[in-house]
């Protein structure tokens, strides 16, 4: 799997999860993480579990966390501002190290964003005192193995913001 | 209609070796627990949760028989996470329903549309393998056994008497005596995963 330098590819956020050993992807599909879902669903080490709502997400996650799996939660920025309940309740409260990949609709490095779900997802996650990194491209994608040695580190829910659509 | 500490004591007695995830009869089931260190007693960490919580915890432990004791309240907070554990369908996942009809630590406000809802029907209906409702313990006790020998994912809704709560919050009796770190590392001690 070779990374491709300016672009971001699902094969390189793939891998990442799978170099850092995940066993589930909870995960809301969005229109920005297509060509990814299309790769979990391939891969016969990943268990991919459906949710109908982002709260439930992190919910079973933490779940599957307390049962001594490892599971990454894949969500849009929408749906991490309506998560917020259960990521202070089940996540944090339980101290649980997940991993969230929120698809970050709407961020620009151009001009202004029109969008709110880019304008108030730092600003969320800033309020939560959640870590995040920033991933645009393959060049970026280690980051994820930081999201999780940190969130393996402080026992916490910490954040990477996927800020452009995948290329295949 | 039931009472919820007569419903966990007949429940007792067929628990076995099953995590027990005793949602809002915690504070019945406390005492009760002969298998203290197989128990997650977590009270409400985030309201509508404890069904994908414990959904979760069936996932990661196949081995393991994973029960929960949720409310109605919860459920239909987040009815959608049906769908969900119907589609993975655990086999080792039992969810029971405390159906009370009102937020009853809240003061005892009516549930949307509380008696005419039918959660067994909506589980079976979500894709639930099978679903069951009582207001009498004794049919209840009949069959607690059959159905904890049954491939779940099976939900048992249960009309429960209301324990209306009106002390605030923080003047409420403490009825957990250990963290929550600690009920959970002792859970993953118990079933031999690594703690975290």
């Amino acid at each position: 799997m070779v990374n491709q330098p300016g672009k971001l590819t699902p094969q390189a956020v793939l891998g990442e999860m799978l170099k850092n050993e995940v066993t589930h992807v909870v995960c809301l599909p969005d229109s920005e993480t297509n060509w990814l879902y299309m790769l979990m669903e391939k891969e016969p080490s990943l268990d991919l579990v459906r949710v109908a709502r982002e709260g439930q997400a992190i919910s079973t996650a933490s779940g599957i966390s307390v049962g001594g799996k490892k599971p990454v939660v894949l969500i849009q920025n929408t749906g991490l501002m309506e998560s917020g309940d259960s990521i202070r309740g089940w996540g944090m409260g339980l101290n649980r190290p997940l991993v969230l990949i929120v698809g970050y609709r709407g961020w620009t490095r151009k001009g202004v964003t029109p969008d709110t779900a880019a304008v108030y997802t730092e600003r969320f996650l800033n309020a939560f005192n959640i870590d995040y990194y920033l991933v645009e491209s393959d060049d970026d994608v280690s980051r994820i193995s930081l999201a999780f040695d940190e969130a393996k580190k402080k026992n916490q829910p910490v954040a990477v913001l996927i800020g452009v659509e995948y290329e295949s | 209609m039931i009472e919820t500490a007569d419903m966990l004591r007949v429940f007792a007695q067929y628990r076995g070796n099953s995590i027990v995830i005793p949602g809002r009869g915690g504070r019945h089931w406390v005492p009760l627990s002969d298998q203290p260190s197989r128990d997650l007693p977590l009270r409400d960490p985030a309201m509508g949760g404890h069904a994908s919580f414990a959904f979760g915890m069936a996932l990661a432990l196949p081995q393991e028989k994973v029960v929960l004791f949720d409310s109605e309240g919860d459920i239909i907070m987040n009815m959608g996470a049906l769908t969900t554990i119907a589609e993975k369908a655990p086999e080792n996942f039992y969810h029971f329903l405390l159906d009370n009809e009102c937020y009853a630590t809240t003061g005892g406000q009516a549930i949307p549309n509380a008696t005419k809802t039918a959660y067994d029907v909506i589980a079976k209906g979500a894709g639930y393998r099978a679903a069951y409702a009582y207001d009498d313990l004794e049919e209840l006790s009949n069959d607690m056994e059959r159905i904890l020998s049954e491939p779940g994912p099976v939900l048992v809704a249960m009309k429960v008497y209301p324990e209306i709560e009106s002390l605030p919050i923080n003047a409420r009796p403490a009825w957990v005596t250990r963290t929550r770190d600690k009920i959970i590392a002792d859970v993953q001690q118990s079933v031999g995963v690594a703690t975290r």
